[in-house]
């Protein structure tokens, strides 16, 4: 088990090494003297000669990467010069809460995509199956921060079923607060969802031991619940994982909608700042989450299927 | 002579009539959908005698009626005349950002996947490097460096779109590579770059055509919502997600103004899905698609 | 003994049948083709003895046996006629949640891939005991002990430790036993066994057929081995019915069967077993193709093939008919074996 953490992390250091350098270059394309455009061409030229110095823009490129890399490692991404905070600061109060975000809209999204695609497979080339798909389709092609205005107008506004905007207190707060944001993201992730669940559900129903399980005399009950669902689970795992980087592309638009102070209205109040020493730093922290993530959930496949385990 | 025989992987098939007998309803449906969306952008100026940009401040938030088919927006626009022209807009971007890195997405996976080795060794690390990333922050990134407007637009999606093509075809040259025809080519002495490109090529792209109608939605998606944010097109251009942002205040006593533009994308995605799943379907992928 | 009425099975169904069936037909219906998989079927299988079902792929052997335990996947568009009697019950009658009781207790069926029988992700004791725990509502304790017996009389050696263990760690052969164990669990009274050797090796293959016909022995229980394989057969049953696009076209005692075959198919089959004996090198295959059930004509199914063939054969619908005592052939001809082994 140890070995396997060992292994992956092994393998995950060229990617970050290669996350690492593209997140640093990312202040060193633009275009002109970025400090000049962060401040708007107007600083004095004594206090972008300073910022330069202290940025440490004039020293040597690999120099400033290495700093870059090592400050990083200590938790120290730098300073917010728009908000004159450490951009660490600026990432402790935000991940939180896009990482309650996400995993509230995930588990929405789960619990609205598993029936469907069950229903969908069970009832594979009649109805259901594809009303399912044609609905998944719409669904897939509905641009999230729609669905997330209408949620908000509709329920929250006129309903007045949900507040439209903060994260709350408490536990039950931030369930509260956050249900119309959760609820987009989940219907912006739940067509793919469906669409791959569908496809390993009918893997599995087509799978020989389910033939084995009926000519047990199982009834379809059991043999759904006990058989088809422990066994599409762990595809419903890896979907999850491999659209991570998905959910967060939509929880930036969704945090925006919804005025939700997490890492993606960061991102986006940054760039309308010119603030590109956060959006640097707020773009190595994403990626760190997505690798995080993906690790988390390479443990969790170990856990649920021991062939893994043990082979 | 087998392997000459051998080299003429597919016979040409006869007629269009024929082939689109193969079609199945939800290809002919989208694709139709599709040609009619194309079309009305393409003839927009005849489709409605209002100018997109003209404000009449007479005829503020007016309901769908006969003379405003889609009604009008706070700015006394016409909303269908904007509908229309923003069809322009968000197909010719969307056309674009798809299209182009298809073209080298494939072009780099199908010679690392034949050729292997170092290419392919780095191909991959570059690959892992641009799916750690959520795309849009990556995009928004990219467009915080160059400023927002439709060039940064398209400058950051060939940056970056083109690593799912490269995937795809990099995957079916792997099986490909093995088949007979293809070894039947080596043996005959056909140079590498001949064999890729003229023999392997036509068979492997197919994953990568179905893949770019998901594509060609995600990148309207992409295009309306940078817009959204403020990162994309800006208004007054009629850019479908760019209405939407600057009419949202207005979404309780005027659902028109947001929910046209919506109903665009929602109809342009669908038919541009509805395409993808018939052609995965035409090229055997699925045995029984959607209808 | 009895003489040509199509509609009575292949002998006279004695008391002690236990399965007679009677005019079975499938039928799958697909946009423009229709296809028999079985076709009129008529079969008796006595208690405690074991039927050799033999055809090649696309027979309806598999078919059949579905076709009985009602299996058929409810995906394929299956119409199903006739009349199966289990113990005098016609199992087409019952409802939905009798048939499953009675699969999982008296009417067992085992299938050909041991490797993909079991669930990849459960612990192996707890799929064999699985029924004992539905059915026989035995408590988690009570089942073990007995999976734990099963697999001991299976022969799995260490049956305790290895209760606990997935699919993937044993082989082709120790799978096989553990599919048989789980089919035995409730001491079924009818076994249907679909190709359970062709995916093992040769050598497993013979200890496989040796534990199902002692198991066999000692349980009482009814065997209905189905292959292609004629020589598997030969080892193991009691009589014989040879199956040919969809129909029963010979059936009979086994040593009856390979003395004197009465339809040209069954011959062939011979023709092609391998004979270590004689020494021959030569495999006598049967010439042509298998025949498409979309397009069968009227008459004998088997007349393309026929090395016996005349004009009649094309066109006269053919049906089983009794050739000797206790031995049934559906050929229009069958003299004209006799005439050619004499």
């Amino acid at each position: 088990m140890l070995r396997f953490i060992v292994g992956r992390f092994v393998q995950m250091i060229p990617v970050l090494i290669g996350v690492s350098l593209v997140s640093f270059f990312a202040i060193h394309f633009v275009p002109g003297d970025p400090i000049q455009i962060m401040f708007m061409g107007r600083a004095s030229p004594e206090t972008v000669a300073r910022l330069h110095a202290e940025l440490g823009l004039d020293r040597p490129l690999w120099q400033q990467y290495l700093s870059f890399i090592g400050n990083a490692f200590q938790g120290d991404l730098g300073r917010s010069l728009v908000q004159k905070v450490p951009i660490s600061s600026l990432v402790a109060d935000g991940l939180p809460v896009s990482l309650y975000l996400l995993a509230y809209g995930a588990a929405l999204s789960v619990l609205i995509a598993v029936p469907l695609a069950m229903w969908a497979a069970v009832r594979r080339d009649h109805l259901p199956d594809h009303a399912v798909r044609l609905i998944g389709m719409i669904g897939f092609a509905m641009p999230p921060f729609w669905i997330g205005l209408v949620l908000m107008v509709f329920f929250g506004l006129e309903l007045g079923w949900f507040p439209i905007r903060g994260f709350g207190e408490d536990l039950p707060g931030h369930l509260y607060h956050l249900f119309l944001p959760a609820l987009t993201m989940a219907l912006f992730l739940a067509p793919i969802l469906i669409q791959s669940l569908r496809s390993s559900i009918l893997d599995v129903l087509e799978a020989d031991y389910i033939e084995v399980a009926r000519a047990k005399g199982l009834s379809p009950l059991r043999i759904l619940v006990k058989h088809v669902l422990r066994n599409a689970a762990i595809p419903v795992i890896t979907v999850l994982a491999v659209n991570v980087g998905w959910m967060l592309s939509g929880a930036v638009i969704v945090e925006t909608v919804f005025t939700i102070h997490g890492l993606g209205s960061q991102l986006v109040r940054s760039v309308g700042f010119r603030d590109y020493p956060t959006v640097q730093g707020l773009a190595l922290v994403f990626a760190a989450i997505v690798m995080a993530i993906n690790l988390l959930a390479d443990l969790a496949y170990m856990a649920i299927d021991r062939r893994v385990a043990k082979g | 002579m087998a392997a000459v025989e051998a080299l003429d992987a597919a016979p040409p098939s006869g007629g269009l009539r024929r082939e689109l007998g193969r079609w199945s309803p939800s290809l002919k449906i989208g694709a139709g959908l599709f040609l009619a969306i194309v079309l009305a952008g393409v003839f927009a100026p005849w489709l409605t005698p209002y100018d997109p940009f003209y404000q009449d401040y007479d005829t503020i938030l007016v309901p769908p009626t006969w003379a405003h088919p889609f009604g009008t927006d706070m700015n006394g626009r016409d909303l269908l005349a904007r509908v229309l022209f923003g069809a322009r807009i968000d197909l010719q971007i969307g056309f674009i950002t798809t299209i182009v890195p298809l073209v080298y997405g494939v072009f780099l996976g199908a010679i690392s996947g034949y050729v292997g080795g170092a290419f392919d060794m780095v191909l991959m690390r570059v690959l892992d490097v641009a799916i750690a990333f959520p795309f849009l922050v990556l995009i928004i990134v990219i467009v915080a460096i160059l400023g927002p407007g439709a060039h940064s637009i398209y400058i950051s999606v060939f940056l970056v779109g083109w690593t799912m093509y490269a995937r795809l075809a990099r995957a079916e040259m792997l099986v490909e590579r093995n088949k007979e025809y293809i070894l039947a080519a080596r043996v005959l002495g056909f140079g590498r770059g001949r064999i890729i490109f003229g023999h392997a090529l036509p068979n492997i792209i197919n994953s990568s055509i179905v893949f770019s109608m998901s594509d060609f939605v995600l990148n309207i998606l992409l295009v309306s919502g940078l817009s959204f944010l403020g990162l994309g097109i800006a208004p007054p251009a009629p850019e479908w997600g760019a209405m939407i942002a600057e009419s949202k205040d207005y979404m309780r006593q005027a659902w028109w103004v947001t929910t046209m533009p919506a109903l665009a994308i929602l109809l342009t995605g669908t038919a541009l899905s509805l395409i993808g799943d018939g052609l995965a379907q035409r090229f055997g992928q699925n045995r029984r698609g959607l209808m | 003994m009895d003489t040509v009425t199509v509609t009575k099975p292949t002998r006279a169904a004695a008391a002690d049948d236990i399965l007679v069936i009677r005019g079975l037909t499938t039928e799958f219906r697909g946009r423009r083709t229709r296809i028999r998989a079985n076709d009129d079927i008529h079969l008796a299988v006595g208690r405690g003895t074991t039927l050799g079902i033999v055809g090649e792929s696309g027979s309806g052997k598999s078919v059949l046996c579905r076709s009985i335990l009602r299996l058929l996947p409810p995906s394929a568009d299956a119409h199903v006629e006739g009349a199966v009697e289990y113990e005098g019950r016609d199992l087409r009658q019952l409802g939905e949640a009798e048939m499953r009781r009675l699969r999982g207790t008296e009417l067992r069926m085992i299938f050909q891939n041991p490797m993909t029988s079991l669930n990849p992700l459960w612990p192996i004791g707890d799929q064999i005991t699985e029924g004992l725990r539905v059915y026989a509502g035995l408590s988690a304790a009570a089942a073990r002990s007995r999976g734990v017996e099963l697999l001991g009389r299976v022969g799995i050696p260490s049956p305790e430790q290895r209760f606990d263990e997935l699919p993937f760690q044993w082989s082709g052969g120790m799978l096989q036993r553990a599919v048989i164990a789980m089919a035995i669990a409730g001491s079924p009274k009818l076994l249907f066994a679909d190709e359970p050797t062709t995916a093992l090796d040769v050598t497993i293959q013979d200890q496989i057929l040796a534990l199902l016909l002692e198991l066999q022995e000692r349980m009482g229980m009814t065997l209905v081995l189905v292959s292609h394989d004629l020589a598997v057969v030969a080892e193991t049953c009691d009589r014989i019915a040879v199956m040919y696009a969809g129909r029963i076209v010979e059936t009979g005692p086994t040593k009856a069967i390979f003395s004197s075959p009465r339809h040209p198919y069954t011959l062939g089959l011979l023709g092609s077993i391998p004979q270590l004996a004689t020494g021959s090198n030569r495999l006598t295959p049967i010439p042509g193709q298998p025949p498409d059930l979309a397009r069968l004509g009227p008459g004998c199914p088997f007349a393309p093939r026929c090395s016996y063939v005349s004009p009649d054969c094309r066109t006269t619908p053919v049906r089983l008919e009794a050739v000797a005592a206790d031995h049934r052939s559906a050929c229009l001809h069958p003299e004209r074996l006799a005439q050619a082994a004499a």
